[in-house]
This record gives structure tokens, C-alpha cells and sequence, in this order.
């Protein structure tokens, strides 16, 4: 796709456009979460989508969250602003700190206050994003509006423009009297861009942003993401199912496979050496320009159903490296020489997948 | 490969002309010929022009009639005269000018159910397909007792306890019509609801209220409007059926309905008395149909364009 899945050394530049130093070095986490469980009552039983999670993203920097469909990354987005889909889904456990704030306890007025000023989301259908019977002005100025109903005509309008220019969006102005219809799928990611930053939050949620656009689009996007953190200084958490995507935009990654973080570190960190077998698949069912095989590699078999989880390592069945011990008990997340990186698996410091 | 730059007027190739509201997309002509032009004069000529000008327009008294005169028949039939142009009933009455107030009647019935209909209509289904839950088993519980209610049995009943008059009927009606209603927005509210901008709209803030007004209700607006149209036919034809078997509007009042009733035992010896506003009730709802089946097509999503 882009020069980033290409090879290891452009997700060094990757990481270093952020900042050279971790920015986990710097404050204090604008977001953290402490074993969130979110499961979803079927009629088929218990879903275990979110099952004690626990990550922190830190002020300007984007954090990465990978995994297959199904892996529970969209739910932990989604329990993150506590819209989980109702009645189904509930949060069972754990804590979410919003700017040392826990949101699990407040009420859903007080949520409703919270989503859009303090955290926001970008979804992955631009197509959908935007109500096909309003034009682009009339729902930006919504946006406006959703927090501070006094606010003036002309002050609307301004602010509509202004926003549209912080996302690149060429003659605004004409822009607003547009219906989504007119626009293509780019142009209208970056007027739900606009819309998500309407009140600066500190968090701003990407949910797939790119999944729905044409590559050349989508490593445009993400440019403008980047370009978005380093004027605003919003942290972004981006979910994605592509390393390459990750690649090129993050700073730290949490890969997550049937509901729970099975690593996560510094992006080049977990390129260079994964220390989960299941990273390790990941990053080599990647396409790459400089070898094509026959077939890309992927990984074999099928995640376990998350109604019924095994007990031992959940990666365990599908893991060339399994032994006895991986069936009998899930491993423990171990830190991994870097401060910042962590992998749950028991033979994480062999790695005996590291020397292919 | 190389990721291409972020440049001023990338990404859409096109930024549209301002578009002109007789052409589409593409440029093509509008198809104005499509409009239904001669169901809309019917509906204009036939029901509202009579029914808002009644007492201008007609030269007779709807209710009280020259009994010499009894069963005219139409100007062009034998023994017709311009007096009364189609002709007058068993009581003398003049057959046009109860056609005229007839058209109040239809009118004012229609408007009235139609409005009490769509108004309980949407509220329950929009409530219902949007929080789901109990509210929805409720909405759709009565939604669905109210479809298997035999309309006709269900009004007599009615009439026997609280007797018949115009009040009475449109109650009737509106029992009846909002179960439809309900039904369509709620299948809607529930397809509009996966949407992403509803949860864009969440994500942002927006209290529930807001959205089911601002983002629900403009996206199941069309299909309130055609259904309304259509429903109007459905209207005007229970109205008239009730009032046949004499338990719609009483007696003298000249609804069509009641108009057909009085003319049917004289059908052979005085046609006109019943064909008339038989005639009128099926160009009425006939147009109705038509008009609904256009707007339809006309406030199709695909097909819109900025006014």
C-alpha cells in the first residue's frame, strides 16, 4: 500500500515524527483504562467483546489499537464514549479515567456534556457519517450548536469555515452549501474530521477513518490526522486492522486478539522484535513490495468464539509455539526491556519466533 | 510508491456547479412532464376549490329541496334543466350543489383524521423503533391489534354507543389510520437508527430528543408525506363507506357517501342520484393514489437536489 509496509526501517521515521523521546515520558495519561470488561448479552449467550483491557494515551500522541474483526477493538471504541449498542452490551467492570476523570459512574446528561467537548469520534463511512437531508453548513453549524445553543449566526459560520480550512478542505465557503451527496468520500471524512474537533477535545477516537476510502485518499487522511495532532496536540486513538496504517502514524500500538491486549509498545519496538506470536503473524501476513510470494502468509485457523473462551492463552490454538503450560493458564502481561512494552505470553522472552 | 501530499484541491475532482432545480446530476432535464398534472387539477377543481367556496359557488340549499322538482334528471337527458345541471334527487335537492358541500365534508374528514393519524402515528413509531425495548413491544403490540380490528365492525360499534356525527367519525378514522402510520415509521427509525450519522450525532453530544427530531424525523419525512397522500384515498373511502350504511355523517348533511346510499334503491328509475358522487369519490381517490405514487418517486433521496 504505502512505503510504510514496505520494511522496517520507515517505521523508525514513522515513530520519530512524533517525537523522539516516548511521550509517555511526558504528563500524565489523558486517558486511561483499567480492566475494562464490555460483554453483550445475546440470545447465544455471554460475548465477551472487551475483556480486561487495559491501555493509556497520553497527551499528543496517537495510539494504535490492531486486531482482526471481531477481535473486540470497534467495542472498546464504542465503550470508551459508553455508547455501547443497547440493550445487548453492557460495561461489566473496570474504570475509564477521562482526564483523571472516571466517566463510568456519571450520568448520561453528565456523559452527553463530556462526548464531543472532552472526547470524540470519527467513524469508518464517511458515506454514513453525514445526514444525507442537511447540507454540510447546516450540520457543522449543528455541531456548534450541540454544546452552546447562544451562539451567534455569524459566529457559526466562521468557526464553520475555520474548521473546515484546519482540515485542508479547498473553497469552504462553497463547501457549506454543499450536500454530502456532492462531495466525494475523502472530502467527506474531512468535514466529520472537522466536525469531531468542533470543541477541541483532548481525545478524539478513529475508528477505521481510512478503511472506507481508496489508498491514495487514505494515506492523505492520515496526513492530515498528523498534521491535526501537531497543531491541536489532541492525543488519537486509531483503530485499524492494517500495520501499515499503523506504521505511518503512531507512536505506540496495542494489538488485540479475542478481546484482549495481547502486547503493546512502541511501534518500532513492536515491528523489530514482537514478543507475541501473534505479532509476529500480523507483521508477516503484511503484503511487501520488495518479496511478493505466491500467496500472502496468514495466520491459520480461526479465533475462539468469545462466547466460549478457552482458559489458557486464547492465541494458543492457532500458535506454533504452544506448549502445555499456554493451554492450561492465560499468561500474565510481562514487561518487556523497554518500560513501555508489554506482551502476554509465556515464552515471550525466548521469542522463538523472533530468529526466522 | 510515495504517499502523495496533502495539496490545496485534491480529492474531489469536481466541485458542482450550483445546481439548478429543474436539472439533475447529470445535467438532463428535469422530467417535468412526469407531474400528474390532471389528478392535481382534480383534486383542486374537484374537492378543494368546492370545498373552501361552498357558499359562492353553489345557487341551491344542500339540505332543503323543491319537492315539484323531484328527480330531475341531468341538463342533457331529457327533461333536464339548467336549473339544476345533474339533476336532483327523490327530495328535489339540487344533486350538484350537495356535491359541492359533500366535498367540504370529504375535506375537512380527511384532513382532520389524516393530521390526528400521522401526528400519534409518528410519535409512537419513532419511539418505538428508536429506544426499542418495551416501549416497541408495546407500540408494536397495538400496532398489530389494531390491524386485525374489522374497521367497519369496530365503527358500528362506536356509532351504537356514542351515535353518529361528524365528531364521531373522525374519531373512527383515526383509530384506525395511525396503526399504519406507526408501523412504516417505526420499520424506518429502525433502518435510519444504524446509521452513522445517528451515532456521529451521539458521539457528539446530542441528547436523544435532538436527534429523533432533527436527524430520524427529516429522513422518514418523505415517506410520511406519501403516505399521508395515499391514505387520503383510504380516508375519503371508509368516510364514505360508514356513511353508506348509515353510520358515518347523519343524515341530511350531504356527504358522498350518504349520497350513493339515498340513490341506490331508484337506480334504475334515476341513475344520477347515486352515479355522481360515486363518480366524484373515485376521480377523488383515484387522484389521490396517483399524486401519492409520483410524490413517491419526486422525493426520492436519489433524486434530490438542492432548491
Amino acid at each position: 500500500m504505502t512505503e510504510a509496509t514496505a520494511g522496517g526501517n520507515t517505521v523508525t521515521d514513522a515513530a520519530d515524527t512524533g517525537g523522539a523521546a516516548t511521550p509517555a515520558d511526558r504528563a500524565a495519561p489523558v486517558l486511561k483504562v483499567c480492566n475494562l470488561k464490555t460483554y453483550l448479552y445475546t440470545r447465544w449467550g455471554v460475548t465477551k467483546a472487551v475483556d480486561d483491557v487495559s491501555l493509556e494515551l497520553y497527551p499528543g500522541e496517537t495510539l494504535g489499537v490492531v486486531g482482526e474483526s471481531g477481535s473486540g477493538k470497534s467495542m472498546l471504541a464504542l465503550s470508551l464514549v459508553r455508547l455501547t449498542p443497547e440493550p445487548a452490551g453492557r460495561i461489566e467492570g473496570g474504570q475509564i479515567f477521562l482526564n483523571g476523570r472516571d466517566i463510568l459512574p456519571l450520568s448520561e446528561r453528565v456523559m452527553r456534556k463530556i462526548r464531543g467537548t472532552e472526547i470524540s469520534m470519527i467513524l469508518q463511512d464517511p458515506q454514513q457519517s453525514l445526514n444525507p437531508v442537511y447540507t454540510v453548513g447546516n450540520q457543522l453549524a449543528e455541531a456548534f450548536r450541540v454544546h452552546d445553543a447562544s451562539i451567534g449566526e455569524r459566529q457559526v459560520r466562521e468557526r464553520s469555515i475555520a474548521a473546515l480550512e484546519s482540515m485542508r478542505v479547498p473553497a469552504p465557503e462553497r463547501r457549506l452549501r454543499n450536500f454530502p451527496h456532492e462531495m466525494s468520500g475523502g472530502m467527506k471524512q474531512r468535514v466529520v474530521g472537522a466536525m469531531a474537533m468542533a470543541y477541541q477535545p483532548q481525545v478524539l477516537i478513529a475508528d477505521e477513518p481510512t478503511t472506507a476510502l481508496d489508498v491514495t485518499i487514505q494515506a492523505q487522511f492520515l496526513r492530515l490526522l498528523e498534521d491535526l495532532q501537531q497543531r491541536t496536540g489532541v492525543s488519537i486513538l486509531l483503530i485499524t486492522h492494517d500495520f501499515g496504517v499503523i506504521a505511518e502514524t503512531c507512536h505506540r500500538v496495542a494489538v488485540m486478539y479475542a478481546g484482549r491486549i495481547v502486547e503493546q509498545g512502541p511501534v518500532a519496538e513492536i515491528f523489530d522484535n514482537p514478543r507475541h506470536p501473534y505479532t509476529r503473524a500480523l507483521l508477516d501476513s503484511r503484503p511487501r513490495v520488495d518479496f511478493v510470494p505466491d500467496r500472502l502468509p496468514s495466520v491459520g485457523g480461526q479465533p475462539p468464539s468469545l462466547n466460549d473462551l478457552p482458559v489458557g492463552c486464547r492465541f494458543a490454538a492457532r500458535c506454533d509455539y504452544a506448549e502445555d503450560r499456554c493451554r492450561e493458564a492465560y499468561p500474565p502481561q510481562v514487561s518487556q526491556g523497554d518500560r513501555y512494552h508489554a506482551a502476554s505470553c509465556w515464552r515471550a522472552e525466548q521469542a522463538p519466533w523472533s530468529n526466522r | 510508491m510515495s504517499v502523495p501530499e496533502i495539496t490545496e484541491g485534491t480529492g474531489d475532482a469536481h466541485i458542482s456547479p450550483r445546481p439548478n432545480f429543474w436539472r439533475n446530476r447529470f445535467g438532463r432535464r428535469r422530467r417535468l412532464d412526469r407531474v400528474p398534472w390532471i389528478p392535481i387539477a382534480i383534486i383542486f377543481f374537484l374537492l378543494l376549490l368546492p370545498a373552501i367556496f361552498a357558499d359562492l359557488i353553489a345557487v341551491h340549499d344542500p339540505l332543503r329541496g323543491v319537492l315539484s322538482d323531484r328527480l330531475t334528471p341531468p341538463v342533457w337527458e331529457e327533461g333536464g334543466s339548467w336549473t339544476y345541471p345533474l339533476g336532483t334527487d327523490k327530495l328535489g335537492r339540487d344533486i350538484l350543489t350537495r356535491l359541492i358541500y359533500g366535498a367540504r365534508i370529504s375535506l375537512a374528514v380527511s384532513t382532520i383524521t389524516i393530521l390526528v393519524g400521522l401526528v400519534i402515528g409518528s410519535i409512537l413509531g419513532l419511539a418505538a423503533g428508536y429506544f426499542g425495548g418495551w416501549i416497541d413491544w408495546i407500540v408494536s403490540w397495538l400496532v398489530d391489534t389494531f390491524f386485525s380490528l374489522p374497521g367497519v365492525l369496530l365503527a358500528l360499534v362506536i356509532v351504537a354507543a356514542i351515535g353518529p356525527s361528524f365528531l364521531t367519525i373522525v374519531i373512527i378514522l383515526s383509530v384506525t389510520i395511525w396503526a399504519p402510520f406507526a408501523r412504516q415509521v417505526r420499520g424506518e427509525t429502525l433502518s435510519v437508527r444504524e446509521m452513522d450519522f445517528i451515532a456521529r450525532a451521539q458521539v457528539a453530544g446530542s441528547s436523544p430528543m435532538r436527534i429523533l427530531i432533527r436527524h430520524v424525523l427529516p429522513n422518514v419525512a418523505n415517506t410520511l408525506i406519501v403516505m399521508a397522500t395515499l391514505q387520503v384515498g383510504v380516508v375519503i373511502i371508509n368516510e364514505s363507506s360508514l356513511s353508506f350504511i348509515g353510520a358515518g355523517i347523519p343524515r341530511p348533511n350531504p356527504s358522498w357517501g350518504v349520497m350513493v346510499a339515498d340513490g341506490r334503491d331508484l337506480m334504475l328509475v334515476a341513475w344520477w342520484i347515486s352515479f355522481f358522487p360515486g363518480l366524484a369519490i373515485l376521480l377523488v381517490v383515484l387522484s389521490f393514489n396517483l399524486t401519492g405514487d409520483w410524490l413517491r418517486d419526486f422525493l426520492d433521496p436519489k433524486m434530490r437536489q438542492r432548491q
